[in-house]
């Protein structure tokens, strides 16, 4: 893969904002931001999907029309009847990709081309193959996943033909459950939870009881506090023959983050000024540690 | 014939004597490296312990699965690919595996070897467990710890394989298999190394009036002078969320499922798992041998001995996790 073809993607948005301001920042990302493709879909909860139903077509619309390629992600956790046929009805979209987030989801897309979002579990070449065999043409891969195994599925994915993909910018998402915490942090219940997780729009900080920053919960979805920064790492990560970069959707400027990784990717800024106007973007501290075989939570230093 | 097939766990040789003398059906155990979920120091396998192990049980008419359940590092299939041939090799009665990968290497290399599950896939859906029947033979599902008694009928109902589902022992608030907590903390995550909250990043910390438990660079729990304190796993943790200090994820407590038998049925559930391959052989023997009376008495319609079930739960606390309508 050509050092100069990397792109950047923007995954789904993964908090429940309201459906005006998720309509606004797809029509800005649309209009402003350098990135090449828009994953779009609610991945977390289903209950949330309906509030999406109606500025779904405009944004679709808006951002095709801006040249990007659009994809629609598919639930993380899929578990209800209700919950299928979201699933099969979003399979059954003509003229957008799908991207794969649970395995049921596979059995509709055979034998056509899709790819596989960072929630299956992708740790090794044999899945990767056997995906690829099955229509896959990209993958995104889990964020726990260490330079070693970054480097032998990027390898894997060249010779199978396949974009690889790994999220540089965001909040980690490090688990998802049945229960929902926004609405047990609330004393809700989740059949009752007024939708509370709106209030939260990088999701609720979670604290040691020392008070130490520690996680962020996104309804049935846990966060890592820190944001996932992979900048020093990205020429690395080129060489490998990553092609793609993806940056999760946070309410902080994402136009000025995308930028920012664009500028780094074509050499137009360094890494240390990028992660200074990350931090200052943020105000919470980075992570690169998955990457760099520790502790997810360390930052590892720059270049 | 009885209502339920008895799964239970082995964490070393002597452990598997005693969940078969005790009553079980079936014992599932690993390899004693990064291959299965719990890669504890001191616990599992060698390749002579399971093929005397697989001797004792099959000389009592029982079954031995081996559980397979990490995901096989990129660049080094090796230690997996191993397994799964040793497993085989040692007259295995099933192999119980996770990775999409691996499934397609024991289905290609051991046609004849039968393919369960793991929980640590967490397939929760008709649609998934499907693919996994039609594409590599799969003949069991483990269900994750994410659904409900009413969703696990009515997929039964769906798929054509047998459904096995966890009634007793520590329990994942998570869904399984999709959980990064730990290596956030430690580095260390189920899915890769198979440990969870591992003890070689556990410090517990004397300050005084309080013994503070920490994972990594978190604290996790602190508890009182002379309070039990408990293991600090990440997700059985106190935090502070919306400036209340709650266990936000779940309390520490196990799960115990022996009141839902009659529901577990109705919904068509096949075999019965135990939860703990980390414990003692004696902890083993009395949880096995209690499940097996309940599990008797109640194909005979009998009382269930639920004192004696409750006096073996984490801090003698326990709560049917998402089967019931709490997590709603």
């Amino acid at each position: 893969m050509a050092m100069t073809s990397a792109t950047l993607s923007l995954g789904p948005v993964l908090f429940n904002w309201a459906p005006e301001v998720w309509r606004d920042f797809y029509f800005r990302m649309a209009d402003e931001a350098p990135v090449d493709t828009v994953f779009v879909g609610e991945v977390v909860c289903s209950k949330r999907a309906p509030f999406f139903a109606d500025p779904l077509p405009t944004v679709l619309e808006r951002l095709a029309a801006a040249g990007k390629e659009v994809v629609l992600s598919t639930p993380i956790l899929v578990t209800t009847e209700r919950e299928r046929q979201a699933v099969s009805d979003l399979a059954a979209t003509e003229g957008f990709r799908i991207e794969a987030n649970d395995l049921g989801c596979l059995s509709l897309l055979a034998g056509r081309p899709h790819a596989i979002g960072p929630f299956v579990n992708v740790y090794n070449e044999g899945t990767l193959a056997w995906l690829a065999g099955r229509g896959a043409d990209a993958v995104s891969l889990p964020s726990e996943l260490t330079r070693d195994a970054v480097a032998a599925l990027a390898k894997s994915a060249s010779g199978l033909g396949m974009t690889a993909e790994v999220q540089v910018f965001g909040r980690l998402p490090l688990a998802i459950s049945a229960r929902c915490y926004h609405a047990r942090a609330h004393g809700l219940h989740k059949d009752g939870c007024q939708f509370i997780c709106g209030r939260d729009a990088d999701g609720l900080d979670v604290a040691t009881l020392e008070e130490a920053p520690f996680l962020a919960i996104n309804g049935t979805q846990t966060l890592s506090h820190t944001y996932a920064a992979l900048v020093g790492e990205l020429d690395e990560l080129k060489a490998m023959g990553i092609g793609r970069f993806r940056l999760s959707p946070h309410a902080c400027d994402m136009v000025e983050v995308a930028r920012l990784y664009r500028d780094r990717l074509d050499g137009r800024i360094g890494t240390a000024d990028v992660l200074a106007r990350l931090t200052a973007l943020v105000d919470k501290p980075l992570s690169n540690g998955f990457y760099h075989d520790r502790e997810g939570v360390a930052f590892a230093g720059g270049a | 014939m009885a209502s339920f097939e008895l799964i239970c766990p082995a964490g070393t040789p002597a452990a598997l004597r005693a969940a078969v003398d005790a009553g079980a059906d079936s014992v599932y155990c690993g390899f004693r490296d990064e291959t299965n979920a719990r890669n504890f120091p001191g616990l599992n396998f060698s390749r002579t312990e399971l093929k005397d192990g697989i001797a004792y049980a099959h000389a009592r008419g029982r079954q031995v699965f081996v559980a397979i359940n990490t995901y096989p590092t990129a660049g080094n299939p090796g230690p997996w690919h191993a397994a799964v041939d040793d497993a085989a090799r040692a007259g295995a009665d099933a192999v119980i595996l996770a990775d999409i990968g691996m499934l397609h290497y024991a289905a290609t290399r051991h046609p004849d070897l039968r393919l369960h599950l793991s929980v640590q896939a967490s397939a929760s859906n008709a649609d998934a467990i499907r693919l996994y029947q039609r594409e590599f033979g799969v003949r069991r599902v483990v269900l994750p710890r994410v659904l409900t008694v009413q969703d696990i009928a009515r997929l039964d109902q769906e798929i054509d394989i047998e459904t096995e589902v966890f009634v007793f022992g520590g329990m994942c608030p998570m869904a399984e298999g999709r959980c990064s907590l730990s290596s956030y903390a430690t580095g260390r995550s189920p899915n890769r190394n198979g440990v969870c909250s591992p003890a070689s990043h556990v410090r517990y910390e004397d300050k005084g009036d309080r013994l503070v438990s920490r994972l990594g660079a978190f604290t996790i729990n602190e508890f009182r002078q002379g309070e039990p304190a408990g293991y600090p796993t990440l997700c059985k943790g106190r935090f502070i969320a919306e400036g209340k200090t709650s266990y936000l994820f779940e309390e520490p407590t196990s799960l115990n499922a022996i009141d839902l038998l009659p529901e577990l049925k109705a919904a068509g559930v096949k075999a019965l798992k135990i939860e703990g391959r980390q414990r003692g052989k004696a902890y083993i023997g009395q949880v096995v041998a209690t499940y097996r009376q309940a599990l008797d008495a109640f194909d005979r319609n009998q009382p269930l001995p639920l004192a004696a079930l409750a006096s073996l739960t984490e801090g003698g606390r326990d709560t049917t996790g998402a089967y019931g309508r709490a997590w709603r």
